[in-house]
């Protein structure tokens, strides 16, 4: 039998529960470790930007609303989806290096490991960051956490699946949208990311993955007024732009530096503390009588 | 004959003009004060390096109370070295049950001289005296006893993780609670094991220097509070000081920016309690005689001087009348004045810009088409007064429906539905309270939930505790003060 001739697939990045090519109809060249060319991946614009956070403000309520237990299970299942294509996504994070494929593989079992994780909060993290607060007068006063809204999250070059995860995860576990930008040198996880996404019924526009330049991209993730948080790895010229422009809307800002080593890996950078960072505390104060 | 039964009227007033008038009440104890306030660093009072002083005034009647050191970026430094040195070879390796014993010292002498703070706070920040006496100095010992039984347990915050002090802690706070926002910001920073470099108000510096005797009294480690006095350059060099890792400030959102851009090339943490446009919501089935006191204290608790004052009144359309009516009717008794009588509900305006301000704000809604409406009261003749205000006939895109105005003016608009409610209500870039009056408890929880605010008060309004947390949401700032997740905001998770 003859070889026939491969199908390749024209990466395309999830935005609004569809996927799309850049509105610019600008690509990046993608190269495999031996330099050949792999594919051409949208150089996402501003305007994709823009477009990606009204799909996340038209999702951002229905999530919101969610019950805890459903946002549970669709992580899990989410989980699923990533465990079946494991190796596809691991070929993806090594993109053709066969030196890499172990650290890949390791990269992508962390990242289904982390899921799993954050579908085991959804119901929890509640009873741990929420409180009954025993007020001097005759009021039932209680703090509970509300998710911020849309979040706006950039991803570092480096661990293109993990980090990346990592930081959509306790967004999305709280009931936040997230506008992500993948990583600039290995953006292609993210495309697979996406399509898994697309599968493990995530409501549309509650997660949209972008792929482009980030210097293109910060300033408007900065300046974005229904972009209520951003959480990322930058470098620190990165770190002040966004900070700068997140002064203007008040927005939050956790960042981490991407100059430093950051160790995706670690059970540290998982768990209630980053689910916190992503949420607002509202404190009710009910009256008690008859 | 105007109808005593109907709506607008709804019972008969007896009115009895100017026949009895009150006594004078006046608060006559000595607040013991000094006529020159150095600043309070390294457990000592010292003068500022160069020299300079500046007057504090009483905004009742303009007359000068005292000196008050002006600390310049040298004196800043100064404090944020013994504040490090307090936090490296003493309070940041102390055990916390030991640093919680200091927290309740202080927390009983702030009660042993209640009196006095209270005669101070309102002799220099114009509060009546009856708000600084029974709400200002008895919140601020609280505060410190409630943060005093954290300090041995701050393992149990985060669960799982340890958790550690920023180190240097720069708090600026505003004029409007000068005590009780020194006590929201020193005793969870301390309790948490930072030391810390304050700048009061430059109007109301008297009881944080005065908090300085107290740290004193205490025997509190020389160096753990620092208390530098002076203007915005002063509170510009505390937050930018290269060892103050964390900063807290509260007071204008504008403020608030500017210090996010200042700190944007720096790793500082950094929490906000910034401004407010609150709105205070009353449905058709609320108790309406208890609700219009709650939009009273809404507005007009310490003259309107609040960040989270229920300044937007939205009334359902079906009752509007009624709520005016009654709303007319009771502040037409609210008595301003001398906030030290002890019968004063309004004191003074905290100070001449301030005035200056409202007035604009306020001719503003005059211009802009709404209907405005005073008691007319008598104000007195020197000091810096205000009269209760109330606008009618206000639209969302009014100044004074928009902009925070913080003083005395109560902006009323009208709804239909509770949909109609919320999207005003939220229509907003402020975020920091609601007030929901309602006789149904499930409406209470809906519309608490769908309220973007950090805090609902439902059928109250302007209460607060040490161990409920307080801030806000998009433009109000970020991060909480009291209760558990306020104090986390003060250590680091590592």
């Amino acid at each position: 039998m003859s070889h026939r001739l491969l199908i390749t697939k024209t990466p395309k990045c999830y935005v609004g529960g569809a996927f799309i090519r850049s509105e610019s109809g600008r690509v990046m060249a993608l190269h495999d470790a031996s330099d050949g060319f792999f594919a051409n991946i949208p150089q996402c614009t501003r305007k994709d930007l823009r477009n990606a956070v009204e799909a996340a403000a038209r999702a951002g309520p229905g999530w919101a609303k969610r019950s805890a237990f459903n946002r549970g299970q669709i992580l899990y299942r989410l989980a699923e989806m990533m465990e079946a294509r494991a190796a596809e996504l691991a070929e993806a994070v090594a993109l053709g290096g066969a030196s890499q494929a172990q650290a890949a593989e390791r990269e992508v079992a962390a990242s289904i490991e982390r899921v799993v994780h954050y579908a085991g909060w959804t119901d929890k993290y509640e009873a741990i960051l929420g409180s009954v607060n025993p007020v001097a007068s005759a009021h039932f006063n209680f703090t509970v956490t509300e998710p911020m809204g849309i979040i706006g999250v950039i991803a570092p070059d480096d661990s293109p699946l993990l980090a990346l995860i990592s930081l959509i995860l306790p967004a999305i576990t709280s009931g936040n949208c997230v506008v992500a930008l993948a990583s600039n040198t290995q953006p292609y996880p993210s495309i697979l990311l996406g399509e898994m996404l697309a599968t493990c019924d995530l409501p549309g526009g509650v997660v949209n993955l972008l792929t482009g330049l980030r210097s293109e991209m910060v300033p408007t993730f900065a300046t974005h007024e229904h972009i209520r948080a951003l959480s990322g790895a930058v470098n620190a010229a990165d770190r002040k732009t966004l900070k700068m422009g997140a002064a203007e809307s008040v927005k939050r800002v956790r960042l981490l530096k991407a100059e430093e080593p950051i160790d995706w890996f670690d059970d540290k950078m998982q768990g209630v503390e980053e689910i916190r960072a992503l949420i607002e505390f509202k404190t009710t104060w009910h009256p008690v009588g008859a | 004959m105007p109808k005593t039964t109907s709506k607008t009227n709804p019972a008969r007033e007896l009115v009895f003009g100017d026949l009895w008038e009150y006594d004078p009440a006046p608060e006559t104890a000595d607040p013991k004060l000094k006529q020159r306030y150095d600043l309070f660093i390294n457990g000592a009072f010292v003068a500022p390096k160069k020299g300079s002083y500046f007057a504090t005034i009483n905004p009742a009647n303009e007359t000068k109370i005292a000196d008050i050191a002006l600390a310049d970026a040298a004196d800043v430094n100064s404090a944020c070295i013994a504040a490090q040195k307090a936090f490296v070879s003493v309070w940041g390796k102390m055990p916390g049950k030991e640093r919680g014993k200091y927290l309740y010292r202080i927390a009983r002498l702030l009660q042993d001289h209640a009196r006095e703070f209270a005669i101070a706070e309102t002799l220099d920040g114009g509060k009546a005296i009856k708000e600084s006496r029974d709400f200002d100095i008895p919140m601020a010992a609280a505060h410190f006893f409630y943060h005093a039984g954290w300090a041995d347990k701050l393992e149990h915050l985060a669960p799982g993780r340890k958790v550690a002090p920023h180190g240097v802690v720069g708090q600026v706070i505003p004029w409007n609670f000068p005590l009780l926002m020194l006590a929201w910001k020193i005793a969870p920073a301390l309790a948490a094991g930072n030391c810390v470099v304050l700048k009061p108000a430059e109007t109301t510096s008297i009881t944080a220097l005065k908090f300085g005797e107290i740290c004193q009294e205490a025997g509190l480690p020389n160096g753990v509070v620092n208390i530098v006095s002076g203007a915005a350059e002063t509170g510009a060099a505390v937050i930018s000081h290269p060892l103050t890792t964390k900063v807290a400030f509260t007071g204008s959102t504008e403020v608030g920016k500017s210090i996010m851009r200042s700190l944007a090339g720096t790793d500082k943490k950094m929490t906000l309690e910034l401004g407010g446009k609150a709105a205070n919501i009353v449905f058709d089935d609320a108790p309406l005689d208890q609700a219009v006191e709650g939009i009273v204290n809404g507005i007009f608790f310490n003259q309107g001087h609040v960040c989270c004052a229920g300044s937007r009144l939205l009334v359902q359309e079906s009752v509007a009348d009624e709520v005016l009516a009654k709303l007319k009717r009771r502040i037409a008794v609210l008595r301003v004045g001398d906030p030290m009588d002890k019968n004063t509900d309004l004191g003074a305006i905290n100070s001449r810009e301030q005035l200056a301000k409202i007035t604009d704000l306020a001719k503003s809604g005059v211009t802009e088409g709404a209907e405005k409406y005073d008691t007319g009261c008598k104000l007195p003749a020197k000091g810096f007064f205000f009269r209760p205000t109330i606008f009618t006939n206000v639209s969302m895109s009014h100044r004074i429906a928009r902009e925070e105005i913080f003083g005395p003016v109560l902006s009323i608009l009208t709804f239909r539905t509770p949909e109609e409610a919320l999207e005003k209500a939220n229509n907003t870039p402020y975020g920091l309270s609601a007030g929901v009056w309602t006789d149904k408890g499930s409406r209470i929880l809906k519309m608490s939930a769908q309220l973007k605010a950090g805090v609902v008060w439902a059928n109250t309004y302007n209460k607060f505790d040490p161990t409920s947390p307080f801030g806000g949401f998009k433009e109000s700032g970020f991060g909480r003060e009291g209760g558990k997740q306020g104090l986390l905001d003060y250590l680091s998770v590592v």
